[in-house]
């Protein structure tokens, strides 16, 4: 498989939030609107392309056992460092996205592409896994947020295209979330099979 | 490379190295990211301050914190004031307040609320001024600010009553605070002169 | 009263899974059955209590101890996977009926967000907007309401999943897309609870 298509694959075939419904607590909780989404999506790539290349550089120095352990402890590492350089230099996302960040650990995403590609795969192959499925997971965040955001507050990025008084505020609550995230899939089902 | 054998001593080495490394990173990065992040603190901190009293240069005093936790800033510009209601509607809701020496209010920044996401972060100008809510030049102890549901003279944020009168309570408190340390002043004084003894 | 608030406020107004979105994996895909559904909220409920308390020893009297705060997320996740780990150990030996009905369900628990966030929560006192003071009671406390409003909410859900597998559901709509606005409208009943906390607090007069 060229990288070219590992990398395609993760954004469009095996989309994490549309297809394969991965990291579902971020994808709900940061979504209120389309920068949150966005902001959320692009740690998530960053912890995930580092994650994917430190593993598979030091793949065959862990043995099998105690693989899934160590694979936490890096990609704990690289999330606290994460979180630090995003407290320290955009404070406002950090606080934005407040307990998501070191839940970012047990996204099933970054696990799951370390387990079934990383672990498998070379460096070069592993990053493009990774730019992959983390563009793919930003993607279902930010037209998530965007359409919580543009159905509740009737903005997109904060910019305004109907008055906020005709917003439905559920879409940017909790239900909301939910509600946006079943049919955007069912949306993405249909086209898919088209 | 052949791939290393899931032996004990092997496992163990492994296990040890990666978290003593992961460690090290840490360590390394916390120190480094330390000095920007208290720095970013202070000039949150100072931004609101200037914000709120429309001011671009001032000197702050050491700050007083009182015993019901709001928090007085004293400059040569006026006073701004840090208080917080904890009956917000998902929580405590905290506000930076300035006076002017009159004890008008001079502007406000919401600094911390927990309220119904979209609905909440309206009080960051549902209350500033030309807004419907307007209470900047106000001062809460000739002015009446509660809601107007409540008999108060303030316009409460649509469909969010609950955290307007949280809003204007955290207002009020500061208030309270801005009056009781001024003219408790000698006895703050005096007080601490006496735990400087 | 301050306890009762908390558990209340822990499994109806704050609801872990309907209203923090935390533990969304499970609580999506093992919510077919309401007999697997409430056999993962039990074990949730018995790893959360246990890992809560272990959590908080450790960020008290090692992390803040040595200044190591920046160490928690690394610390916490080790310490919940040797956990789970452990807690199956003994359950197979100690009592293997409850084993038996919990032990599916284990693994899986590592990479529930919701324990990792719980500890999280509590280590930080950031709870204590419930109007409690954080100490290890407390903490507790909550982290066992917590469990039980996703418990709650898990067998709630998979109650409705029972029902829709017996209706007619258009094509595009069958699968996650109707289980997801269905956990939308019970989202939205549970939006019913918000303000129940602030109105029990001056009940309780705290």
């Amino acid at each position: 498989m060229s990288n070219l298509k590992v990398l395609m694959n993760g954004i469009i075939k095996e989309n994490p939030t549309f297809v394969l419904l991965l990291g579902m607590c971020p994808t709900l909780g940061t979504t209120s609107s389309a920068f949150n989404g966005m902001s959320m999506g692009l740690a998530t790539t960053a912890v995930l392309i580092f994650s994917n290349l430190i593993i598979s550089l030091i793949k065959n120095l862990i043995p099998d056992m105690v693989r899934i352990p160590s694979f936490i402890v890096v990609i704990a590492s690289l999330v606290t460092i994460l979180q630090m350089v995003l407290q320290a230099y955009v404070p406002a996302v950090y606080a934005s996205l407040g307990l998501f960040i070191p839940l970012i650990v047990v996204n099933c995403i970054i696990l799951g592409r370390a387990e079934a590609f990383a672990a498998k795969n070379g460096p070069v192959a592993s990053i493009c896994d990774g730019i992959g499925m983390g563009l793919g997971f930003t993607l279902g965040l930010t037209s998530l947020g965007a359409v919580r955001e543009f159905l509740g507050t009737g903005k997109i990025f904060d910019f305004a295209l109907f008055p906020e008084d005709y917003g439905m505020l559920v879409f940017v609550l909790a239900p909301g979330a939910f509600i946006a995230l079943g049919y955007l899939i069912a949306i993405v089902n249909k086209l898919r099979k088209a | 490379m052949k791939k290393l054998q899931s032996t004990l001593p092997n496992m163990a080495i492994v296990l040890t190295l990666i978290s003593v490394l992961a460690g090290g990173i840490l360590a390394f990065v916390n120190g480094m990211t330390k000095g920007p992040i208290e720095e970013i603190k202070a000039k949150t901190l100072a931004d609101g301050i200037k914000a709120v009293l429309n001011a671009d240069d001032l000197n702050v005093e050491e700050p007083v914190t009182l015993e019901n936790g709001a928090v007085v800033y004293k400059t040569d510009k006026g006073v701004a004031v840090q208080a917080s209601d904890p009956n917000g509607f998902g929580g405590t809701l905290v506000v930076l307040v300035g006076f002017d020496e009159s004890g008008a209010i001079q502007g406000y920044q919401v600094l911390e609320h927990a309220e119904t996401p979209g609905l909440g972060a309206k009080s960051s100008f549902w209350f500033q001024k030309g807004e419907k809510g307007d209470i900047i030049g106000k001062n809460p102890s000739s002015n009446n600010l509660t809601v107007s549901k409540d008999g108060g003279e303030v316009d409460a944020i649509t469909a969010s009553t609950i955290t307007s009168r949280a809003f204007l309570r955290a207002v009020n408190a500061a208030y309270a605070a801005l009056s009781g340390n001024t003219s408790d002043a000698q006895t703050g004084a005096t007080q601490q002169a006496n735990t400087n003894e | 009263m301050a306890y009762i608030l908390i558990f209340i406020t822990a499994i109806f107004v704050n609801n872990v899974v309907l209203s923090q979105f935390l533990g969304i994996c499970p609580f999506l895909g093992v919510s077919k059955k309401v007999e697997t559904a409430s056999g993962m909220g039990a074990a949730v409920a018995f790893v959360l209590t246990i890992a809560t308390i272990v959590t908080y020893l450790i960020q008290k009297y090692v992390l803040e101890a040595f200044g190591l705060e920046y160490l928690q997320t690394i610390a916490f996740i080790l310490v919940i996977a040797a956990l789970v780990q452990m807690v199956e150990i003994i359950l197979k030996k100690v009592s293997p009926a409850l084993y038996q009905a919990l032990g599916v369900f284990l693994p899986l628990i590592t990479t529930n967000c919701c324990i990792l966030g719980v500890a999280i929560l509590v280590a930080n006192g950031t709870y204590a907007s419930y109007g409690v003071e954080p100490n290890l009671i407390t903490g507790v406390v909550y982290a066992f309401s917590t469990a039980l409003g996703f418990a709650l909410a898990m067998v709630l859900f998979a109650g409705l999943r029972e029902q829709l597998a017996m209706v007619n559901i258009p094509k595009g709509m069958q699968g996650m897309s109707i289980a997801l606005v269905t956990a939308g409208l019970l989202a939205m009943a549970f939006m019913g609870f918000s303000g129940v906390d602030g109105g029990l607090k001056q009940l309780f007069g705290l």
